[in-house]
């Protein structure tokens, strides 16, 4: 018995020594010589490829497909077909509605899954494979922040969609990419005053936070902007993601002799946190003589739907929403919803502006050639797009324009009528200093891959 | 017979590694011959070969190898940080945490065996994947995910002066095709290293322990040591996948360890084969495959491809179809699954092997304990009873129940 232990002999081990030293041998005669551009995918023929790069399963997946519809309409638009959408009131504008300096717009897509990784693969599939010259979508931070170091080392632009961490233009900023979206910086400058004059500057607040990256930077940002307005913070506490019952968070909440709760949850965790403290009768409490409030910092209508009769009343803020009155607003509403009969989101109207801004950029720089794209959009500004006047700032790629802050309607009229605009916060309110989140764009030299 | 055999062998693994050598090639023509995919190809065919080693030979089925995965690729991203940006170090490390990790997890969880060892293994890996996620972001980064920086420290590369951009072997950086060719050339020494396993007397006890764990303890075997061996090595292997994985792209993320990554190398051992020596490696294929060329098909390029049709067939055509690909890539898989586990039970080798028969009838010595053998080189072990219907059925019924599980 004692021979029968396991070893690998001699004659195996040279055999796999043999196959190992020919197979690495084999890349002299494979590797070919397929990229000789002048930078990476520069396009060669009558077609210009985006890739999008989108959540099309997982927990995400609403946004994700929104998004996708969102950029097809872009794509039509650039190339003349359909109402042409915001390309009649974008200002200033290039594009002439016959593609990008000639070139017809193609597109390439792929699932993200809500993964970091599989955001990754995806877009090296468009980058390697389609020759995808731009990439956009996402809408989580974590995959934006991943994609976005990927389109930084391979020399494409990434045009971020929907993400909302600090990070995104903070610490983890890019040369390669751009952030059409607001983000927890921004909602706490917006929020805190629509919260004062709402709630008083006597209010002491509890923060149950989604124990991730997005979740710490947006309970920072809330934290600073309500303490600045003089509410005290009782206690922060983290939950885990995708955690389904919040019930032994939301118990502790009752007697912490907090009066405010701040939920910096999002997609279904928001739903549920939400749900199981209306339920457990957070709303019709008296703390401190004052009425117990609830506040959602981060809103999106998907969610709203979700939470059905709960969310009204309750206060956050968005990037985007179909109902403002502006003319480049019901555009685009008028076209999404010509095209796929229910009015967008701002998931959507944010990669579909990002898109356009890419084309646009193209246009005027007069190359594809990234550098030159890179210095076409920093420090851009624009109107006519929903968000008002806004402003692509070259030091982080940060937009800065108005943002909304919002309110769960009373008596909604539809599934889609869900969200009341409370107060539109001017874009100068909302501009911070770059240099307090760090980081570094890097090189924005275009390169060959 | 002994002597031929070696020789098959010999010729599966050098058709193995011209097969991986030419694969730019062969896979061209299916969509698939990109840098970046066939690296995955690559990676998680060592993932499902070392997970194979364990499912395949003892039959204990792991629901937690996931987690050995993310170790390597947390050891290799750190290594790539602290030590150098060479490769070398970073499977060292790699190979070497999951090691440690897998004698501990499996140190506790085969005390127990079938569904109960399962369960004990998801356990733990949704331990590691909720620790990762939160409680140890300082050494994981959370949800964002572990990333080499530039002003990382790398000592020993400081002391050589060397500075690189991105992981590489010797100088050789691990991006594109190079970074492809490396993969190649260690799923090629994995596969020679399984091969090696599956024919010694080592491998022959792992069957044994699956055909009958109490029978070989009557016998006077102690099983746990070689089942706790096998445990570790499948973990390493796993760990080696997880490193290379971060030195073809260097992040590390938490989610590499959710159940639903245990869950996939499950999924590709089973699709191509549970116990055959190339069903991992194809079942591999077929689900990177589904994951990133099916997901990226639109109702655009649909119509593209069914530009031949008159317009009203084209729009239903593609309407029907695209439920299938782009976000319905998974609906696909599932089908393609239920339809294995169902007609094959033996993965898509089983069909590959049945094909082969039709063909010529080879003599086929069994092992007794699968149903499942390699086109070439199972006949090999003789010291086995011969095949025989009844254990076959018995054994395919097994096989469908532990898949179903």
């Amino acid at each position: 018995m004692t021979d029968r232990i396991f070893r690998l002999n001699r004659r195996a081990a040279l055999k796999a020594g043999l196959a190992g030293a020919g197979a690495l041998a084999a890349p002299t005669f494979f590797i070919r010589d397929a990229w000789a551009d002048d930078f990476c995918n520069m396009p060669k023929g009558s077609t210009v490829t985006f890739g999008f790069n989108v959540p099309q399963t997982g927990p995400y997946a609403d946004e994700g497909l929104d998004e996708l519809r969102a950029l097809q309409l872009a794509v039509k638009h650039i190339n003349g077909e359909g109402d042409g959408g915001l390309l009649k009131t974008m200002k200033p504008l290039a594009l002439k509605g016959n593609g990008i300096l000639g070139k017809k717009v193609a597109f390439v897509s792929g699932d993200t899954q809500t993964k970091a990784d599989a955001a990754r693969a995806t877009a090296k599939r468009m980058i390697e494979k389609d020759g995808a010259i731009m990439i956009t979508g996402g809408s989580s931070s974590a995959e934006a922040v991943a994609v976005q170091s990927l389109c930084q080392d391979t020399g494409v632009i990434f045009m971020a969609g929907l993400t909302h961490s600090n990070d995104t233009t903070g610490k983890d900023k890019r040369a390669f990419g751009f952030r059409h979206f607001f983000n927890a910086y921004m909602s706490g400058l917006a929020l805190g005053p629509v919260l004062a004059e709402a709630y008083g500057k006597d209010r002491a607040a509890y923060h149950l936070t989604a124990d991730y990256t997005w979740g710490w930077t947006q309970e920072e940002s809330i934290k600073d902007a309500t303490e600045k307005l003089g509410w005290t913070t009782v206690k922060t506490v983290r939950t885990p993601l995708g955690a389904g019952d919040f019930s032994q968070y939301i118990t502790p909440v009752l007697n912490s002799g907090a009066d405010v709760l701040i939920l910096n949850h999002y997609g279904k965790d928001m739903i549920n946190s939400l749900t199981q403290a209306v339920q457990f009768g957070l709303r019709e409490k008296m703390a401190n003589g004052k009425k117990f409030e609830i506040v959602v910092p981060l809103f999106s209508e998907l969610m709203a739907q979700g939470a059905g009769d709960n969310i009204k009343g309750i206060i956050g803020t968005a990037n985007w929403d179909w109902k403002l009155e502006d003319a480049a607003t019901k555009a685009f509403t008028k076209s999404f919803g010509a095209a796929y009969g229910m009015p967008p989101s701002q998931a959507a109207q944010t990669c579909y502006v990002q898109a356009i801004l890419y084309a646009d950029a193209c246009q005027r720089a007069g190359t594809f050639n990234p550098t030159k794209v890179i210095e076409a959009l920093e420090g851009f500004e624009f109107d006519g797009m929903g968000n008002g006047k806004t402003l692509y700032r070259a030091a982080d790629h940060q937009c800065f324009k108005d943002v909304l802050v919002v309110q769960g309607k009373e008596n909604p009229k539809d599934k889609y009528d869900l969200l009341a605009i409370k107060k539109i916060v001017p874009a100068a309110e909302v501009t911070y200093d770059p240099a307090i989140f760090g980081g570094d764009l890097g090189s924005k030299a275009a390169k060959k891959c | 017979m002994k002597h031929a055999s070696k020789l098959a062998d010999f010729a599966l693994l050098i058709g193995f590694a011209v097969m991986v050598a030419l694969g730019p090639v062969i896979f061209e023509p299916i969509g698939a011959g990109y840098p970046d995919l066939l690296q995955k190809f690559a990676i998680y065919g060592i993932f499902a070969i070392g997970f194979n080693i364990l499912f395949g030979l003892t039959g204990y089925l792991s629901f937690g190898h996931a987690a050995f995965l993310g170790v390597g690729s947390y050891a290799a991203v750190w290594s790539f940080k602290l030590v150098s940006m060479d490769l070398v170090p970073a499977i060292l490390l790699a190979v070497l945490f999951a090691g440690i990790l897998a004698l501990a997890i499996g140190y506790v969880s085969l005390r127990r065996s079938g569904i109960y060892f399962s369960i004990l293994t998801l356990a733990f890996a949704q331990m590691c994947y909720n620790m990762a996620y939160s409680v140890l972001t300082p050494i994981t980064n959370g949800e964002t995910g572990l990333r080499v920086l530039r002003d990382d420290p790398r000592v020993v590369d400081a002391v050589f002066g060397y500075v690189s951009p991105a992981p590489s072997l010797f100088g050789l950086q691990m991006t594109g095709w190079a970074g492809y060719y490396v993969c190649g050339a260690v799923l090629v020494a994995a596969f020679g290293l399984s091969i090696a396993v599956f024919r010694s007397p080592f491998g022959m006890t792992l069957r044994a322990i699956k055909s009958n764990q109490k029978r070989m303890g009557f016998t006077g075997y102690n099983t746990r040591p070689f089942l706790l061996t096998a445990f570790i090595i499948s973990g390493m292997y796993a760990g080696l996948a997880g490193a290379l994985l971060a030195a073809v792209d260097p992040l590390a993320g938490a989610e590499r360890m959710q159940w639903t990554a245990s869950g996939e190398v499950v999924l590709m051992t089973i699709l191509g084969g549970a116990g055959t020596l190339l069903g991992p490696v194809v079942g591999t294929g077929m689900i990177k495959y589904f994951e990133n060329i099916f997901s990226s098909y639109n109702d655009v390029q649909l119509a593209a491809i069914f530009s031949f049709l008159p317009d009203d067939l084209r729009d239903n055509v593609v309407s029907v179809l695209g439920m299938f690909v782009g976000e319905g890539w998974a609906l696909t898989l599932g089908l393609l699954f239920m339809l294995v586990v169902i007609f094959l039970p033996g993965g898509i080798m089983e069909g590959v092997m049945r094909l082969l028969r039709l063909k010529h009838t080879p003599k086929v010595k069994s092992l007794g304990d699968s149903p499942q053998r390699d086109a070439i080189g199972e006949s090999v072990i003789e010291d086995m009873p011969p095949d025989d219907h009844t254990s076959r059925t018995r054994e395919s019924a097994k096989a469908m129940r532990e898949t179903a599980s």
